[in-house]
């Protein structure tokens, strides 16, 4: 019986515990960042997408078509081809399609690259309606962002 | 009418299909329910919804390409899986791990162990039926993603462990926030604890319903909080003690009742625990390199055949590797932790009510793409 | 005003006041959610999100209405309507200021405890018309949770009936006039567990518009939407209006019994139109104060389960109310005075 009393009256007060803690939160101030609204600044080693990096005399990316990446990636989403030019030491490259719909974005890729010629983007807001949207020309990303 | 009320009359069960798509399954798993009323008669959990062939994958992929792989069974302690996986490769070809990467392993798999914990909790109570817990937990979750996003570069999947070590080291702003992160959260632990903890509701919800008795988790093989609830004292980290983990002071939290309040308050504890290992090993934290100092370039294990356990948020993660030498494995097995809780739950939810059978699978921690790999 | 013109008028207001609950209060419910979760909660729609529940009810009405495959379509259709109407109904009896009051009927209490249980009827027809499995589990455990609070819930009103010796509603009210502590919540000289007996009654007046944490004929995270599982559009759109205007009768009666109903906290009312200007604004006031707590209890504890609730029916909440009901007979017998 007094068990009976002691849980009735210790469970009301953890009843009132709990309404005290949530109105406590109540007046306080919201934690949540209105994402669309606000910009949210990623940190340095944010893993986005993969973006060519260029040289910075020239301005072209750096790439010696050697093809690390491609045989690097897990799920074979790069694709890359480059040619042969007068004057140039090794290849230049013609086209750097990432199929970013099979990216895991796990950066294989970049360790591979011993020229330091890719490195993660920090584009995220990348929502789009078509598959299409997704297939990335890198050059050309790479010459939008110069 | 036509269908359930016109089946046989004399037939005195029906079948309810729990899922595929079911708030409480957390995913997409199918729990195939013969009801008496409200009484479960049989379960039986039907699963494969979301099998994705990663233990095929590990055969086709070379060992660095399978990594990424790890954080996509058990997306919410991703790097325990990396770590299961890395730590059974390096066992495997013999790669020897730098002091101050496997301090890194263990601080980041703790971080990741309370988030994954702070997550179940939230989903669990609301699971019964609070939904406010939820967001509270998540609050403290977001700090631990942002932590790790610092260094990792990633959220959820991190894929930060490589063979032979870490991918990034960590700055001191890095040491400074988890500091921070502990301190805030040893404050919240008893928010949580008056809040759900102590309530009435939630202790009559949970106190002697779902019984596992320390026969049944055995004889499914449940390992991890299931296992430690039901007076089983197995915990890999100290039984087995792989990477640095011999080098700190935790205890294991074991309760003898198993109900689902004894497995709700060993994971409860076990974030305590989780932050004592994080502050010790940020004390110890030694200098040096992250990588071998010779560059782990191509691994090509021996042939033979490997194993190695971790302790991962929901159990025993154990991988299996059969290497034939080349560089990608013959055969590689994952054994996954929630693929053995989740058999007893037909036999432990036998004559349950549906909400207490609910909160006994709410208890069990499912992941289900971890369960269908 | 002559009577007919009154009347409608009254159904006119009740219904748009129903309707406007429902809606404001869905707003309520999500912004307070929202701040008790720290976070906003809707603010896209409108100035703070105030046309949010617009837009909700837009996307409701434009929404399919079909038919599921086995569903009884009589009760399926009927079912909803049998929750909103017993509840509009009950507005006609509640006094919201001394002579703003549809019908003073002298059983006015009685006539609301009526209404309320076609209320549970409602969803158990709900339920079992929709043909689909959850929904008969919830409408089955609709049935068994009647039983629990409805007992306490009687009992505590015969030992208010037994207070004030009638049972209209207006009555009731005048029987508190003057300073607060003539509410009767206050009123320790007619039974010493009055305050007790209010929680006895807001407890159960929870447990019967199916309000957390007494949910379980909905449980989400169990039952998938409960007995509205099936339910399209307007068909859900109505069950809500009617379990949000239930919380309404539910917490007016509380205000009404227990906390003096349109009378202000201090001894002072003024005549005419004012007064009722006056009393109206005290009943809103503590009638929102009390839809605010229900809304605060929703989002703090988990849900009971509905042999939880039988239990603490018939152990804790029976007993307690037959006790209050004894000591407040015996109290009114000794001290006859008071």
């Amino acid at each position: 019986m007094s068990g009976y009393f002691k849980e009735l009256i210790s469970g009301t007060k953890s009843l009132f515990i709990g309404l005290g803690i949530t109105g406590k939160y109540f007046f306080e101030p919201v934690v949540t960042m209105q994402y669309p609204m606000e910009h949210v600044e990623m940190t340095p080693r944010f893993r986005g997408h993969i973006e060519l990096i260029p040289d910075e005399e020239t301005g072209e990316p750096k790439c010696v078509v050697c093809g690390m990446c491609q045989k690097g990636c897990p799920s074979k989403c790069i694709s890359l081809e480059g040619e042969k030019r007068e004057g140039v030491k090794g290849k230049v490259l013609t086209k750097y399609i990432l199929n970013f719909t099979t990216c895991s974005l796990c950066g294989q890729c970049v360790e591979s690259c011993k020229f330091g010629a890719i490195r993660f983007s920090k584009d995220y807001n990348l929502a789009g309606p078509r598959k299409e949207d997704f297939i990335f020309d890198l050059i050309k990303r790479l010459k939008e962002k110069s | 009418m036509n269908g359930l009320f016109q089946q046989d009359v004399n037939q005195e069960t029906f079948i309810l299909n729990l899922g595929p798509q079911h708030p409480a399954t957390h995913g997409v798993l199918r729990v195939k329910l013969e009801m008496d009323g409200e009484y479960i008669v049989d379960a039986e959990p039907v699963l494969g919804y979301i099998h994705r062939m990663h233990e095929k994958m590990g055969e086709n992929r070379t060992w660095a390409q399978f990594l990424p792989n790890c954080g996509r069974m058990d997306y919410l302690s991703a790097l325990s899986y990396n770590h299961g996986y890395v730590a059974a490769v390096e066992r495997a070809a013999g790669i020897e791990v730098p002091e101050r990467a496997e301090y890194l392993r263990v601080i980041t798999v703790e971080l990741n162990r309370i988030s994954s914990h702070l997550l179940w909790f939230g989903a669990f109570v609301l699971d019964l039926g609070g939904f406010t817990p939820l967001l509270y937990a998540f609050d403290d979750r977001e700090q631990i993603l942002d932590l790790l996003e610092s260094v990792t570069g990633s959220r959820l999947t991190y894929c930060y462990f490589r063979f032979g070590g870490v991918y990034n080291d960590i700055d001191d702003s890095f040491i400074t926030g988890t500091r921070e992160f502990i301190k805030r959260l040893r404050k919240r632990m008893p928010m949580y604890d008056a809040l759900v903890t102590k309530n009435i509701i939630l202790i009559k919800r949970l106190k002697d319903i779902g019984p596992i008795s320390k026969d049944m988790a055995r004889r499914y093989g449940a390992t991890g909080p299931v296992a430690r609830g039901s007076g089983i004292d197995f915990d890999v980290r100290k039984h087995e003690p792989y990477s640095v983990y011999s080098e700190f002071d935790f205890d294991i939290p074991v309760y003898e009742e198993g109900d689902s309040m004894a497995r709700y308050m060993v994971r409860m504890d076990e974030i305590e625990q989780s932050m004592r290992i994080i502050e010790q090993a940020l004390d110890k934290l030694p200098e040096g390199e992250i990588q071998p100092k010779k560059a782990v370039k191509l691994v090509k294990p021996e042939k033979g055949d490997y194993y190695h356990a971790v302790e991962a948020a929901r159990g025993s993660f154990g991988v299996r590797i059969v290497s034939d030498g080349t560089n990608s494995a013959y055969r590689l097995k994952l054994r996954s932790p929630t693929y053995s809780n989740l058999s007893l739950f037909g036999e432990a939810s036998r004559g349950m009510l549906l909400p207490d059978a609910l909160a006994l699978m709410g208890s069990l921690d499912l992941v289900i793409p971890e369960i269908d790999r | 005003m002559p009577e007919p013109f009154r009347v409608i008028l009254f159904i006119i207001f009740v219904m748009a006041f129903a309707g406007l609950n429902a809606a404001y209060l869905v707003w309520c419910e999500r912004k307070g959610a929202g701040h008790i979760q720290r976070r906003i909660g809707p603010k896209e729609v409108g100035p703070f999100g105030l046309l949010q529940p617009i837009a909700d009810g837009i996307k409701l009405m434009t929404k399919q209405l079909f038919l599921p495959k086995g569903a009884d379509p009589l009760l399926f259709m009927a079912a909803p309507l049998m929750v909103m109407v017993p509840a509009i109904m009950s507005f006609m009896v509640i006094p919201f200021s001394e002579t703003f009051v549809a019908r003073e009927v002298n059983i006015g209490l009685l006539m609301i405890f009526a209404f309320a249980s076609v209320n549970v009827l409602g969803l158990l027809l709900g339920g079992w018309g929709s043909g689909n499995k959850y929904a008969v589990i919830a409408a089955a455990r609709c049935v068994s949770q009647n039983i629990a609070y409805e007992i306490p819930m009687l009992v505590t009103t015969i030992t208010m009936v037994m207070v004030t010796n009638t049972m209209n509603l207006n009555e009731i009210v005048r029987a508190q006039a003057g300073w607060f502590f003539h509410w009767h919540i206050f009123r320790l000289d007619i039974s010493l567990l009055m305050p007790v007996a209010f929680l006895i009654f807001f407890v159960c007046s929870l447990a019967e518009t199916n309000r957390a944490p007494f949910d379980m004929a909905e449980a989400e995270s169990e039952l998938i939407a409960g007995a509205y599982t099936e339910y399209p559009g307007m068909g859900f759109g109505v069950f809500f209006m009617g379990e949000y205007a239930n919380i309404v009768i539910g917490c007016a009666l509380s205000v009404i019994l227990f906390l003096g109903g349109w009378q202000s906290p201090i001894p002072f009312h003024p005549v005419g139109f004012l007064g009722v200007i006056w009393g109206l604004f005290w009943f809103l006031t503590k009638l929102y104060a009390l839809i605010f707590t229900v809304i605060w209890i929703r989002w703090t504890y988990p849900r009971t389960q509905f042999y939880e609730l039988l239990n603490l029916s018939w152990k804790v909440l029976i007993p307690i109310s037959l006790f209050n009901l004894i000591l407040t007979a015996l109290q009114i017998k000794i001290f006859p005075w008071l």
